[in-house]
């Protein structure tokens, strides 16, 4: 979790120097949802996640060093330059991809787990998204299907209550954006401290063996809040500053250290200490990655089939 | 003279139209607080939550609220935030928008625009670049608006709302950026009519959005070698000005269309079998097109680059043409 908080610090550092192209969705603040539920994933699971999804990348386990270079254009990248911030994807660590169509991926994942089904290899899916996306036809869709035909998927909504600008009680005529649809699906309306890595840990654990039962798919609700803009390049004027630090006091890397340290796990200084180390490890990886040249520009020709090509025609 | 940005065109356009005609509604993601792109800016501090409507994530009752609200004698203005979004609500627009006059015997009409940003060039990656122009002209029954310039921005926007029929506005992400002199009073472009931005004889650079600029970029470049180019900018694909280009295609006899989708099956296309059919004894040499690669777009900038349009590509086209060859690898390299 604070090597995530740390990455994307460092990512937001970079941003503002010039260095990444295009947006970037940060999720600092949700960091404990993207850890807690891939804690509880096995590595035969899959999981999926939208444009803010740099964390759910690396929560799986993929390469610091080959999203970064992706996020910096830089060879080497984890998708080889073509995908950039929005669709970073490390399917050898069970991440299936970041998606930047809201709710486009939500019935990938349920196919996913249709698979696994069908296939009856054991494998759980899930999949985030945010509380906006609640709003779109494929999610109530992908859930309803997975509900019937019971498929072992997990469904997490981050919470952190902004569909872009707008605040998500504008947009929902309910007050919970997922659980307050679920039972609409026969689902239990199920809400977590998403900023409380531990409980998420635990109702993803719940969730996820449910669905290797065989008794269905999950809806999470995870509440969280956002600490910076929506993108990279938004400034979040139409949030109230004391909105901001009260979530603030919230964040959740400052509850995890102050839990170990009550629970003498580690203490205020250890706990310090390696984030300023994390701090420095993340600055030497950004000066590597810098240091390292672009991707051949003929190579945006390769790829598109699965057998490396492109053509479509002799 | 007072300037006015491309971004800047889009609000004027809005603003103008809604003070005029009080059944004019805008509805869209974020539209109240000026959206993503700042296109909207101001409007519903002046015209009230009434005229402008702040939706959720949810195109298809984006589009299919803006044909009811159509179909009831509204004039909506619905905004679809990247136009690669377009496929969300694909159906509202192309089974249901495009065709709700025809198949009801005229019964309804729909005076709406549905507005999204539309192109690459600036890393946005494969799901928010795309040119999708060509999307909406395999379909009969809607018009299609894809200006060059702030000052058409604003006319062919306001004349677009003024319009009875169904019409998409793409509006070029990399265009926002770019300047000039403020049109004075109320503005309107008709809809239909090419505009030519360089006269010459030698060859013809039909563009459209972001590649007219590389058309202009092209014909200055071929100017150092004394030739000379002109360069239309289509300005609307539906309704398409055809006799503009093939009075220009029969003076010049040499066409290089450049279009910023793949070329597998631009918008490009359609032009060129027009000009083949109709054209053919007057030209040179055969049409070429200067199109995007046939690939996704990638993030990275040289790879980007590498498979979009540019000033260089249509020059060397052109050159290509003139030197009586055709040009090897303009559209994609297969
Ligand atoms: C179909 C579609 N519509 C609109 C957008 C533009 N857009 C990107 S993110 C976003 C807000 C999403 O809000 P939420 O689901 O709460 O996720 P968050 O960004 O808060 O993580 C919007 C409207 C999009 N990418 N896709
Ligand atoms: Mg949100």
């Amino acid at each position: 979790m604070l090597r995530i908080r740390q990455f994307e610090t460092k990512l937001d550092v970079l941003y503002r120097q010039g260095r990444v192209r295009g947006p970037a969705h940060l999720g600092l603040g949700q960091e404990a949802i993207a850890v807690g539920v891939a804690a509880a994933l096995g590595p035969g699971d899959a999981s999926l996640g939208t444009y803010r999804g740099h964390a759910h990348a690396l929560a799986r386990g993929a390469s610091e060093e080959a999203v970064l270079r992706e996020l910096l254009g830089r060879v080497g990248g984890v998708c080889g330059g073509k995908g950039g911030s929005m669709h970073i994807t490390s399917v050898e660590h069970g991440y299936y991809g970041s998606y930047a169509i809201v709710g486009g991926h939500i019935p990938t994942a349920v196919g996913m787990a249709w698979a696994s089904r069908i296939r009856g290899d054991g494998g759980v899916t899930a999949c985030f998204f945010g509380d906006g996306t609640t709003n779109i036809g494929a999610f109530h869709e992908a859930v309803n299907l997975a509900a019937v035909w019971k498929l072992p998927a997990v469904f997490v909504c981050e919470n952190n209550h902004y569909m872009e600008y707008t605040p998500i009680g504008d947009v929902i005529p309910v007050e919970r954006p997922a659980a307050d649809r679920a039972p609409a699906y026969g689902l239990e309306p199920l809400v977590v401290d998403g900023n409380d890595v531990a409980a998420v840990r635990e109702v993803a654990r719940a969730a996820v063996e449910r669905a290797r039962r065989g008794d269905g798919p999950t809806l999470v609700e995870a509440t969280t809040y956002r600490l910076t803009g929506h993108s990279v390049a938004d400034g979040g004027a139409y949030r109230h500053p004391d909105e901001v630090s009260a979530a603030r006091a919230r964040d959740p890397l400052v509850r995890l250290a102050t839990d170990l340290a009550r629970s003498g796990e580690m203490t205020v200084d250890q706990s310090e200490a390696l984030v300023a180390r994390v701090k420095g490890e993340m600055d030497a990886l950004a000066a590597h990655v810098l240091a390292e040249p672009a991707p051949d520009a003929a190579a945006a020709w390769t790829g598109m089939w699965s057998d490396g090509s492109s053509t479509w025609r002799n | 003279m007072a300037q006015l940005t491309f971004r800047e065109a889009v609000a004027a356009a809005l603003e103008q139209e809604m003070a005029r005609d009080e059944s004019v509604v805008l509805l869209g993601e974020d539209v109240g607080s000026g959206g993503v792109f700042k296109t909207t800016a101001g409007l519903k501090d002046r015209f009230g939550a009434a005229r402008v409507w702040d939706t959720p994530i949810s195109e298809q009752a984006i589009a299919g609220a803006a044909m009811g609200a159509a179909a009831a004698g509204l004039r909506p203005v619905a905004e679809i935030m990247f136009s690669d979004f377009y496929a969300t609500c694909w159906d509202q627009i192309a089974n249901e928008i495009a065709k709700a006059c025809y198949m009801t015997g005229g019964q309804l009409t729909m005076p709406l625009v549905v507005r999204g940003t539309n192109g690459g060039g600036l890393g946005f990656g494969a799901q928010h670049s795309q040119s999708v122009e060509n999307w909406a002209m395999c379909i009969p029954g809607i018009k299609i608006v894809s200006p060059s310039t702030p000052d058409d921005m604003w006319g062919l926007l306001a004349a677009s709302i003024r319009d009875d029929e169904p019409v998409l506005v793409f509006e070029h992400k990399a265009l926002f950026g770019t300047k000039a002199e403020r049109p004075t009073g109320d503005h309107l472009v008709g809809l239909g009519e090419a505009a030519r931005r360089r006269a010459g004889d030698d060859v013809t650079l039909v563009g459209l959005a972001r590649t007219v600029g590389m058309c202009e970029q092209a014909a200055d470049a071929l100017g150092g070698d004394g030739v000379t180019a002109d360069v239309l900018d289509l300005r609307c694909l539906v309704p398409l000005d055809a006799a503009a280009v093939l009075a220009s295609a029969r003076r010049t006899g040499r066409v290089v269309i450049v279009e910023e989708n793949p070329g597998q099956l631009g918008w490009g296309a359609g032009v060129a079998a027009i000009l083949a059919e109709e054209a053919f004894d007057d030209l040179r040499a055969p049409i070429v097109r200067v199109s995007g690669g046939n690939v996704p777009l990638p993030v990275a900038a040289a790879m980007e680059a590498e498979v979009t349009p540019s000033a260089e590509k249509v020059a060397a086209a052109a050159r290509g043409l003139l030197e009586g060859r055709i040009p090897a690898a303009t559209t994609a390299r297969a």
